[in-house]
């Protein structure tokens, strides 16, 4: 068994607190499972905060703190609350370098998680702030991908937004891309998509289809690779890209930069357009397997 | 003792002065269109800054300063420097804020002040958490609007938990814009304060009354000090709400006589040149 992803952001945590002398703020961070395994069992001598429920000037404490240089770890439990934790971060922290050349970089753990929790609380809600200057935007699911994000973070001046899933701290594999000979479709998911992605390619291999797979980490700076381009220029039918955020947010501002690259449709598929309720009738989830490779299956046909 | 106290209140009046003949030579340059974006003149609210600045300097402490949008009298009075101000208030590159900072973003590292984004009252939350992770002393100016901010409540109340060295000046000028502080609500910063267990006075900007509560607690324990100011000009931009309103700077200068006259008369002729020169 190899290790598990929530045991690398563990260990990094500790590091980061050790090393760099720094500190991690939140609400309820200390007990009811240490944010499900992903924290070490530390306290505020060691560099572990507990904010009080003040969730707007929970954002600009931490943002003070990195105005001081301390490059402290934010971690929001749940990502619905950036609406009110993002706020003094997207508008001075993101902004600092800019106006005043002070840096003033974080690193922000903001947590997806989805199924039966309502309104406010689930998915991911990068769309919420995914358009403000000064802000880099990562997804890892992966050790590997993780632990490069936190170098880069070490290396840089911005503030840094990890978007996480609570599904993949049990994750132990690495994801490869697969873009070899040339494809029906290419699959770009994001998030705790790419697991289902995964499983939908070969659901959709098995019944004859040639299915490419591109995993995004990096959502800003939005970079796409020329092997990337050239995959899907030769494919038949375009892209389809996947995530756990509402379906009129970053999905579509991303899906328009590849479509101008390409001149392929690129076709999109997230969260529904509608509010969640708490019982499972009237969830509102992320696409599985199923709905992937059906969507993949229409698309085709409609061809 | 009385010739302490003269040299004191000279020192401050000598910050104010510097203040007003900026921000006289600001008006001016509203009127006659050569500054076309929002300016928030400090005349008349001078005194807060000036006194706090001068009980610093006395103990020699150099504090952290998070300043609101009016924050003209809070740079000049701590020391920030003057042609990059008005460099900055030209949109020059060399200014103070690089020219990015127009008069409501002003900043100066050598005084450690930081600059204000525009959302009143964020300095609350960021200066409470510069405070919390570098432990030094603090001042965050606020204007008695601002402080209704919800988060600016929650930093209080977080300052009072984890005893920060943090001194809350509430500039007190009665104003959000046009609408009056009882229209707004019908608490006290004092009081409020008082509630999250803080320190906390209310004053005039009289300098000798805030020196004489501030001088010996000073960033001992979190305390919070409204400030009751007048407001000479318009919230934003040239122009006079009221003629007539009480001018704690006249007021001063009257009381400290011909060495302020003399003082002042340098000052106001020093900015014209500077205004000129830059
Ligand atoms: C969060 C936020 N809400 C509203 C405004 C609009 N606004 C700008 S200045 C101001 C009044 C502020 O009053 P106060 O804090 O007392 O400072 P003063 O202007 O009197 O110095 C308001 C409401 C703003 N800039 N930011
Ligand atoms: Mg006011």
């Amino acid at each position: 068994m190899g290790k598990e992803l929530r045991q690398t952001i563990k260990t990094i945590t500790s590091h980061h607190l050790k090393k760099n002398k720094s500190q991690v703020f939140g609400q309820n961070l200390t007990g009811v499972g240490w944010v499900a395994g992903t924290l070490p069992k530390l306290f505020e001598k060691d560099g572990v905060i507990e904010l009080p429920m003040a969730d707007v000037a929970g954002g600009g404490i931490v943002t003070g703190s990195a105005l001081m240089g301390k490059r402290p770890i934010y971690i929001i439990r749940y990502q619905g609350y950036n609406w009110f934790n993002c706020i003094f971060i997207v508008n001075y922290a993101c902004k600092s370098n800019a106006i005043w050349k002070i840096p003033c970089p974080m690193m922000i753990r903001g947590i997806s998680s989805e199924g039966s929790i309502g309104p406010v609380a689930g998915s991911a809600h990068i769309s919420t702030i995914y358009k403000m200057p000064g802000l880099k935007i990562f997804s890892p699911m992966t050790n590997k991908e993780y632990s490069n994000v936190y170098k880069n973070f070490m290396k840089s001046k911005d503030v840094f937004y990890i978007s996480e899933h609570r599904s993949s701290y049990s994750n132990t594999k690495e994801f490869k891309n697969d873009l070899t000979g040339n494809k029906d479709i290419i699959l770009m998911p994001i998030s705790v998509t790419r697991f289902a992605a995964e499983k939908a390619k070969l659901i959709l291999e098995k019944k004859g289809f040639s299915v490419g797979i591109i995993h995004l980490v990096n959502l800003k700076p939005f970079l796409i690779k020329s092997e990337w381009i050239k995959a899907i220029k030769k494919s038949k039918f375009g892209v389809l890209m996947t995530d756990n955020d509402y379906v009129d947010g970053v999905l579509r501002i991303l899906a328009h930069q590849i479509n101008e690259k390409t001149n392929k449709p690129v076709s999109v598929l997230g969260l529904d357009d509608k509010t969640a309720g708490h019982h499972k009738k009237v969830d509102n989830l992320p696409p599985n397997e199923l709905k992937i490779a059906e969507r993949v299956k229409i698309i085709i046909k409609k061809k | 003792m009385i010739n302490n106290k003269r040299n004191f209140s000279l020192n401050v009046f000598e910050r104010a002065s510097i203040c007003r003949h900026f921000e006289n030579e600001v008006y001016k340059r509203i009127v006659k269109k050569e500054i076309e974006f929002p300016v928030y003149l400090s005349a008349g609210q001078e005194y807060a800054p000036a006194t706090i600045a001068e009980i610093v300097s006395k103990k020699q402490i150099k504090p952290l300063i998070f300043g609101q949008h009016r924050g003209h009298s809070i740079y000049l009075s701590f020391g920030g420097d003057i042609n990059k101000l008005i460099k900055e208030l030209k949109g020059k590159k060399d200014g103070c804020t690089y020219g990015m900072g127009g008069s409501l973003s002003i900043h100066s590292m050598k005084i450690n002040m930081y600059g204000h984004d525009g959302f009143m009252g964020s300095n609350a939350c960021i200066g409470t958490g510069a405070c919390f992770s570098s432990k030094k002393p603090t001042i965050i100016f606020i204007g008695d609007a601002a402080l209704e901010e919800d988060y600016v409540l929650a930093s209080l109340s977080w300052v009072s938990k984890k005893k920060l060295p943090i001194l809350f000046v509430v500039d007190d000028n009665n104003y959000a814009v046009l609408t009056k502080k009882d229209e707004r609500r019908d608490w006290e910063a004092k009081e409020l304060a008082k509630a999250f267990k803080m320190q906390s006075f209310d004053m005039m900007d009289d300098p000798m009354k805030i020196s004489k509560y501030l001088k010996k607690s000073l960033f001992k324990q979190p305390t919070l000090v409204n400030i009751h100011t007048q407001r000479i000009f318009w919230h934003a931009g040239a122009g006079k709400d009221k003629e007539n309103v009480f001018d704690r700077y006249l007021q001063q200068k009257k009381l400290l006589g011909r060495k302020a006259d003399l003082l002042d008369e340098k000052i106001k002729k020093r900015m014209k040149l500077l205004w000129e020169k830059n």
